[in-house]
């Protein structure tokens, strides 16, 4: 049993906004569920199965009663930014199981505009909660370690950074337009050790949505077809406190198993999404994917390896967290969406990479340092 | 500094209540099972590794090295740092280091337990020895 090319992606919505104070959280879901399904040439009476996680208010009945639908499959995996990446897998597995025919997936919130409700405590409450445990620092450790064991600087993991601002210069909406160096990563203060500010994402409103279905209704729509040819998802945390090692991931387990089911291997990617909430994290996906060994992931991003038209693995190209945007301070969505962009080829022409027929789209969710999910989709255009 | 710091006090629950009772003493606790040998943090009634439910509770030494750790710059109750620490007995854990000059802190440097009090049982962190 395999999902390979079971489910295509027929609909994809980003929420053009960055700051929205004037909309409620469901509301801004349902913008993005209709730019989708129109997107698809789809009515909401279409949808047959739904999937939403933690930043979809009430949770999941609340909103398919919000949003109208009449669904016959449901999903509210949570595992933080790579919930979407998941469901993307899940959608997948339903369509491929005949459980549903169109999915409808959304991602909305508002962290700009106010503070985000806190997660609720697992059974480490009393063990973490009091260490203050943030994504800055939770990032910030797992590149103190990195740097400790493989030698990576923060020079190098400024090229990130830099590599986001050259494709956001060109992206309307991106929060950040203007194209930084790597001196002016360094030269931005200091966060938590060894994170500048520059090494952080942005916070922003906003969200998106995709349109998931069967290989038969995708070819009766109008819009290029894609589909999802491999996914993995896994999870990791101290467990126990044996054998910590902060400087690897959870994509080192779901990477593998969506190139493996994809039949396809890091060499033939033509774009990568990769999440971005920090530098640090690009970095160590980029490694634990297997775009370079462990330890590599310095070098691979240095020098513009990553900039559209002039590195080897053009990464996205929207601007992305870095620099674009990052709703409900979750990064899975809109990786999918600028792959998807990229293999129809509606990517801005300054970084449309040419020909793209192959894509990776990956995220972690939760924090690195601590606990987090992982979930790797490779899209390809058929 | 982080002796003005109040830290909230652990809820606790029957399974970990001997760790909170033992800290008040003074002394930190990690489970350990005799099935497999293992020692685990923070503490289980079933053992993470092996499944086993015979894990008994073991007096740690309190010293380990620093894993890793980040200076948080600022926050609204001033500069902190995070970190894990690896103990002796081989678990690691998380921490914020406190008693010290925070700036000079390094991975591989040896550290000990301190408590620090809170409303109800006092919280393990750990100093440069």
């Amino acid at each position: 049993m395999t999902i390979k090319g079971k489910a295509y992606i027929a609909g994809i919505y980003e929420h053009p906004t960055r700051h929205a104070p004037d909309k409620s959280t469901a509301q801004l879901h349902a913008e993005v569920a209709k730019g989708a399904i129109e997107d698809a040439g789809l009515s909401n009476a279409d949808v047959d199965g739904y999937f939403c996680a933690g930043d979809a208010p009430g949770g999941l009945w609340p909103m398919v009663d919000y949003l109208g639908l009449k669904v016959r499959h449901m999903d509210s995996t949570e595992t933080g930014g790579c919930s979407y990446l998941i469901h993307l897998g899940h959608a997948a597995e339903a369509i491929a199981a005949g459980k549903c025919s169109i999915a409808l997936i959304t991602l909305a919130g508002k962290p700009r505009t106010g503070a985000m409700p806190p997660r609720a405590a697992g059974a480490e409450a009393d063990f973490e909660a009091a260490y203050g445990a943030t994504t800055h620092n939770a990032y910030g450790m797992c590149a103190m370690r990195h740097m400790h064991d493989y030698g990576t600087t923060s020079e190098q993991l400024a090229w990130i950074k830099v590599a986001a601002s050259h494709h956001a210069q060109y992206n309307p909406h991106a929060m950040l337009k203007d194209v930084v160096t790597v001196e002016d990563v360094l030269n931005s203060p200091m966060i938590s050790d060894p994170l500048h500010r520059m090494d952080c994402c942005v916070v922003s409103d906003g969200g998106g949505a995709l349109i998931v279905t069967t290989e038969e209704i995708a070819k009766s729509l109008k819009k290029p077809l894609v589909r999802l040819i491999g996914h993995g998802e896994a999870m990791k945390g101290p467990r126990g406190g044996k054998d910590l090692d902060l400087t690897y991931s959870a994509g080192v387990w779901s990477g593998p198993r969506a190139f493996e089911e994809a039949g396809v291997t890091p060499k033939d990617i033509k774009y990568a999404s990769i999440y971005d909430s920090f530098t640090i994290t690009v970095l160590m996906q980029l490694e634990d994917l297997g775009f370079c060994r462990k330890g590599e992931g310095g070098k691979f991003v240095a020098d513009g390896n990553l900039i559209s038209g002039v590195g080897k693995l053009p990464f996205n190209t929207d601007g992305g967290g870095l620099c674009s945007n990052h709703p409900v301070n979750r990064g899975g969505m809109t990786k999918i969406l600028e792959a998807v962009r990229q293999l129809r080829g509606e990517a801005h022409p300054k970084v449309q990479v040419p020909n793209c027929d192959l894509a990776i789209a990956h995220g972690t969710g939760g924090l690195l340092g601590v606990r987090h999910a992982a979930s790797t989709c490779i899209l390809e255009r058929v | 500094m982080s002796e003005a710091k109040t830290y909230p006090a652990p809820v606790t629950n029957p399974e970990t209540a001997p760790f909170w009772e033992a800290a008040k003493a003074g002394k930190f606790m990690i489970k350990r099972c005799t099935a497999c040998g293992e020692a685990h943090y923070f503490p289980r009634s079933i053992c993470p590794f092996c499944f086993s439910d015979q894990t008994v509770w073991e007096e740690s030494s309190g010293e380990g090295t620093i894993y890793t750790y980040s200076l948080m710059r600022k926050s609204a109750t001033g500069p902190y740092a995070i970190g894990y620490v690896t103990l002796k007995e081989g678990p690691s854990l998380q921490t914020n280091f406190v008693d010290c000059d925070l700036s000079s802190l390094k991975i591989g440097q040896k550290v000990k337990v301190v408590f620090k009090p809170t409303a109800g049982a006092p919280l393990p962190f750990f100093t440069p020895v």
